[in-house]
């Protein structure tokens, strides 16, 4: 079950915590694996941890439409073979509230969290329709559907990687490519280990399963979904939340 | 030229859609006539763009409902 073996993933923002350990997953599946993000260096150490072999890195700046929507041709070209993978991972934030919020906090995680994925989602589909298989696989966040203060940019992003999902499902579901999103609650992640002691227990508090979630709980629910076994799924989103959110 | 074309267009069309060659009639509609359907019309559009290096805009990709159709648009931009 769940193997992956041959495939050829991209993984955008693989040197995080989740894209890292997304990254290994697949890896350990079978996965060849293409490694993107801004920080070469990262990438590298990411690329380390799994050995010498299915393992490519390709930087780029998904702020920059070019070098987005070049990135899977070039994924396709230093793995040798077409994308069969795609996981819409990178993401950044600008949190402030909405009064003190400037048009470029709004304007670049519009930029990076919504419109890349669309970027690359659409060069993948080219060769996923024709060859008439396909994993579109976007990491999305609880915040996407129940809202957050100091999130208005975030969480529009990524209620609209949800949308925008669905709607991709449909245009491509005859072709046997599906276009799914993984939707995270509060993960342990250098953006969360910062967070005040009593907020954590507030956090926790909320988490029915009691405790935060971890980076493999997110890669685990993108391998599934990259499996032949998912292949009945799609325009879904998998929330992965310790059951915080019931939606 | 517009032989040319024409040839070009019909490879385009049976390859794509998996019909006999002696189906792709000038008057014959990807839908209606070769078991087309949105998506394989989107994607036959983007195969004649890439195979003649020409930019075929919405509003006109909307209007090529047969081979004809295509044939002549393709040849009028090869032309200009």
């Amino acid at each position: 079950m769940f193997s992956l073996s041959g495939k050829l993933a991209l993984i955008t923002g693989a040197s995080g915590g989740i894209g890292a350990a997304i990254a290994r997953q697949l890896h350990e599946r079978g996965a060849i694996v293409v490694l993107s993000g801004t920080r070469e260096g990262a990438l590298q150490d990411v690329a380390a941890a799994l050995g010498s072999e299915r393992v490519h890195i390709v930087p780029a700046n998904l702020s920059d439409d070019a070098q987005a929507d070049a990135l899977v041709s070039r994924a396709e070209e230093v793995a040798g073979q077409p994308l069969d993978i795609l996981v819409n991972n990178a993401g950044l934030t600008r949190d402030t509230l909405a009064v003190r919020m400037k048009d470029d906090d709004w304007a670049q995680v519009l930029k990076v969290d919504l419109e890349s994925p669309f970027r690359l989602a659409r060069a993948a589909l080219k060769g996923m329709q024709r060859r008439r298989s396909g994993r579109i696989i976007s990491i999305s966040s609880i915040v996407g559907t129940t809202g957050n203060p100091g999130q208005a940019n975030y969480a529009a992003a990524k209620a609209g990687i949800v949308g925008m999902s669905k709607s991709l499902a449909q245009e491509v579901g005859r072709r046997g490519v599906t276009v799914n999103v993984v939707a995270p609650g509060f993960v342990e992640t250098a953006m969360t280990d910062v967070l005040p002691e009593a907020v954590r227990e507030k956090l926790l508090g909320n988490i029915p399963l009691g405790r935060m979630g971890r980076p493999e709980d997110v890669a685990a629910a993108v391998v599934y979904l990259a499996s032949d076994e998912a292949g009945w799924v799609t325009g879904t989103t998998l929330h992965v939340n310790g059951g915080m959110a019931m939606v | 030229m517009s032989n040319e074309i024409a040839d070009k267009v019909k490879k385009i069309v049976v390859e794509h859609l998996g019909v006999d060659a002696d189906q792709v009639k000038p008057d014959a509609s990807f839908i209606d006539d070769l078991g087309a359907d949105s998506l394989d019309t989107v994607e036959l559009v983007m195969a004649f763009e890439e195979a003649f290096s020409v930019e075929i805009p919405e509003d006109a990709a909307e209007k090529i409902a047969t081979v004809n159709d295509a044939i002549e648009y393709i040849t009028k931009q090869k032309a200009a």
